[in-house]
């Protein structure tokens, strides 16, 4: 679970670091889920400056390697703007902002994550 | 849920760790909205409060002056969601001058016991506190 967002906290670059690390090192990641202010991690309208990373095409990046399944929650996307196209059309929204490789759920996600792997960490605060 | 239908049979430890005061930032308001997901995967929960996460159950919230929600009261629920296991760290209380007189009177119904009503808060020192942390499988902090 990642709980901060990208560059004002260094908690998602943390656990893409760490993502990475265990996908090369041959271990299965179940999921990795966006909560509180993490899920602007999964915006594409990020443009940081060209000399700096890009954190959230990294994290797109390593899912569509990877076949990573990347889960922003739905309850925490809505209080912070982030949109897929099923919910910009249920709330009226005239576009939609979600990155590739990241999709909307709910929390029972984070719940059943938690039940399935061997190991649930968090990155945060 | 579908993700419960997926998952029955399957029982772990969770424990929710709350280490931030309810107002002034998200962590605590979402941290409980996890906690009330969750209990519909039947799991063996419990709940920790350390730190500032203390404050999350102090008695008399009162939020009006904010502008913010006063969602104290839906520590209150937790019981009816067989969330019945919500220990407090003593040495945290102490160093914020407070002791469980300040704590909301959380309850549950025992249904193996007669519907006995029982506290549901426990204050526990940081070394039980450390031992119920090492018997978790899986640890949420906010």
């Amino acid at each position: 679970m990642v709980t901060e967002g990208p560059y004002t906290h260094q908690a998602s670059d943390t656990a893409y670091n760490f993502t990475k690390a265990a996908l090369n090192q041959g271990h299965e990641i179940y999921r990795v889920f966006f909560y509180h202010d993490g899920v602007n991690n999964g915006t594409r309208l990020t443009t940081p400056p060209q000399d700096d990373r890009n954190i959230v095409d990294r994290w797109s990046e390593l899912a569509q390697q990877h076949d990573l399944d990347m889960v922003v929650c739905v309850a925490a996307a809505q209080r912070r703007g982030i949109v897929d196209a099923d919910e910009a059309k249920r709330n009226s929204k005239d576009v939609d902002n979600i990155a590739p490789g990241f999709r909307i759920s709910g929390l029972g996600q984070l719940i059943e994550m938690g039940i399935q792997s061997d190991r649930t960490m968090v990155f945060g605060d | 849920m579908e993700e419960a239908a997926q998952t029955s049979g399957v029982v772990k430890r969770f424990m929710y760790v709350n280490r931030h005061a309810p107002y002034g930032t998200v962590y605590a308001l979402e941290g409980l909205e996890v906690v009330l997901i969750g209990a519909a995967f039947d799991q063996d929960v419990s709940m920790a409060f350390i730190d500032d996460g203390v404050f999350q159950l102090i008695k008399g919230q009162d939020t009006k002056d904010t502008g913010m929600k006063n969602f104290s009261p839906t520590y209150r629920a937790l019981g009816d969601y067989d969330v019945n296991k919500l220990y407090v760290e003593k040495e945290s209380l102490e160093a914020r001058g407070l002791s469980e007189s300040d704590l909301m009177e959380l309850t549950w119904e025992d249904e193996d016991d007669d519907w006995a009503e029982k506290p549901s808060i426990h204050i526990v020192d940081k070394n039980k506190l450390a031992d119920l942390l090492a018997e978790q499988d899986v640890v949420l902090n906010f």
